[in-house]
């Protein structure tokens, strides 16, 4: 079986063919790319695929209504939904400082969820 | 009339570096003029990451991106206003500004930076038929009100334009629980990254319609319904090929044109292609000790070359103040050739460059596999192999001083199939 895909590692959005294995569906091959960047791509976003997620939350007290957040690592693309559900029900109060951890060890993920500017 | 060395109009990313690199070029009486409640731009409002990667080597989140340069602003003492909106400027470099606290105020500068950014096109400006009902937005504002302001500003969502800003919008808008219909995209291709495409539409299953666009909107009060259809090879609508679509609002991501009410009172001259001033290798306009740099210029796709221009132009105007450009003297034409839509600078004094001159350029289509050729009066000086460009991603070459000696016609920058 093969998969396409466009590399979005560079601007060169190299189209890259991937071969499974028939016995137990494994990669067996990556074609396409052009530097060895578009192979780990390929890989890694059909096995374990990750995203930093940025969202806001509600803050009180501040000059603005929400607090933008982001993830202090990537998570996995599936949990995206599970953590914006989590982001729902914060509420922080100003002053808050870049950085300052907003949720801990968010859906047990291992990765916390950090204010991602200075707000007062 | 209270006098300052350089007034920098516009505290976003390309004033705040231009005040930075000024600063620490030895002058030190400087005025930036900020028209919102605080510094940093339109940075605040886009809170997803990928801010920073040239200037300090990581991904930030664009308020991120902009309280590092706001620190540098604190550390240094440069005065700065906020809620203050300049309301002339002179090419006597006489600006004028109101302020809640100060009212209406004249100052005298001796170099301005114009650093005002730029401003989204709107529906109006693409005369899309039908109703004009709330819900309809620019990409960009929605932006602000969701990601600053804390409204929602719809359920049903459809998006028109595939640039970056329409995409990031579609993921915002559909992780916040939105429904986002579809993005439609009057061009064959999207002038998106395609890291946006796959991560901001793909991931969320939106679909993408090249080559469409909207041709009706309904709703009396709200918008109720968006008509998309496709267009032919010359932009007309085909009959036929309507597609109805139940939404509350409509986002509009059609473009960014660079915000130059001031500069045109000023009497500088703005170029047809960028929309923005046209400039030397000093950053320097056609009104002596008026400069300008960041998207106010021409649009950028990356903050980090906003900064860096940013940073040229306020090292640009230390020397100006301090006398040290070299005025009038032979400059040289940068033309843009074939499959170049334009460049900046747009003309260069070599006396006034160190070894090098950056050229930034945009090309006017997708290519792959190219040549770029640097021609001086119709000869080959330069040429650089470039294995993928598009128009999204803005390019750049370096010219060396002896590359530009001698020159009599001009430069001219052509992109070639062949070697």
């Amino acid at each position: 079986m093969e998969k396409e895909m466009v590399c979005i590692v560079c601007p060169m959005s190299c189209h890259l063919r991937v071969g499974f294995s028939d016995v137990d569906g494994s990669i067996e091959s990556v074609t396409g790319n052009t530097c060895p960047r578009g192979d780990v791509y390929a890989r890694k976003e059909l096995t374990n695929p990750t995203r930093m997620l940025t969202s806001t939350v509600k803050i009180e007290g501040a000059q603005y209504e929400r607090l933008p957040v982001i993830t202090s690592s990537d998570i996995p693309k599936s949990m995206m939904r599970a953590v914006m559900e989590q982001l729902r029900h914060v509420v922080v109060k100003a002053p808050v400082n870049n950085k300052d951890v907003v949720i801990a060890n968010v859906c047990g993920l291992n990765v916390d969820i950090i204010a991602s500017r200075t707000m007062k | 009339m209270k006098t300052y060395d350089l007034v920098v109009i516009g505290g976003g990313s390309a004033g705040l570096a231009a005040a930075i690199s000024a600063y620490d070029n030895g002058v030190t009486d400087i005025l930036i003029l900020e028209r919102d409640k605080e510094l940093g731009g339109i940075l605040n409002q886009c809170i997803h990451n990928g801010f920073g990667l040239h200037t300090f080597k990581e991904e930030l989140s664009g308020p991120s991106y902009a309280e590092r340069f706001i620190t540098m602003i604190h550390d240094r003492g440069i005065q700065f206003k906020l809620n203050a909106m300049v309301t002339h400027l002179s090419d006597e470099k006489v600006v004028e500004y109101v302020t809640p606290a100060e009212g209406y105020v004249r100052i005298q500068a001796k170099a301005v930076i114009l650093a005002m950014g730029c401003r989204e096109r709107t529906r109006g400006a693409i005369a899309v038929p039908g109703y004009r009902p709330a819900g309809i937005w620019s990409a960009g504002t929605a932006q602000r009100y969701l990601n600053m302001e804390g409204y929602m500003v719809g359920r049903k969502v459809f998006i028109l334009g595939s640039g970056d800003i329409g995409l990031i919008m579609a993921r915002r808008m559909s992780l916040e629980g939105a429904q986002v219909m579809g993005v439609a995209e009057i061009m064959p291709y999207s002038n998106g990254l395609p890291r946006n495409i796959k991560q901001c539409l793909e991931d969320f299953d939106i679909p993408l319609f090249l080559s469409h666009t909207i041709s009706r909107i309904e709703g009396k009060q709200r918008v109720n319904q968006v008509t998309i259809q496709q267009v032919d090879d010359k932009m007309k609508p085909i009959a036929g090929t309507e597609k109805v679509f139940d939404v509350d609002t409509v986002l509009f991501s059609v473009g960014l044109i660079p915000e130059n009410a001031l500069s045109e009172e000023a009497e500088v001259k703005l170029h047809r292609r960028t929309k923005g001033p046209i400039v030397d290798e000093s950053y320097q306009t056609n009104v002596d000790g008026i400069f300008a740099c960041g998207n106010v210029l021409h649009v950028h796709d990356l903050v980090d070359w906003v900064s860096q221009e940013g940073t040229k132009a306020g090292k640009a105007a230390s020397r100006y103040l301090k006398k040290e450009l070299v005025e009038g003297g032979s400059t040289i034409d940068l033309d843009a050739g074939i499959g170049v839509g334009y460049i900046v600078p747009h003309k260069v004094n070599p006396d006034n460059i160190g070894a090098t001159v950056e050229c930034m350029f945009r090309v006017t289509r997708t290519y792959k596999n190219v040549f770029v050729k640097v021609y001086k009066d119709g000869e080959v000086i330069k040429t650089v192999k470039k294995r993928a460009m598009a128009p999204a991603e803005m390019e750049n070459i370096v010219l060396k001083k002896e590359d530009l000696a001698g020159c009599k016609k001009n430069i001219l920058i052509q992109v070639s199939e062949e070697q």
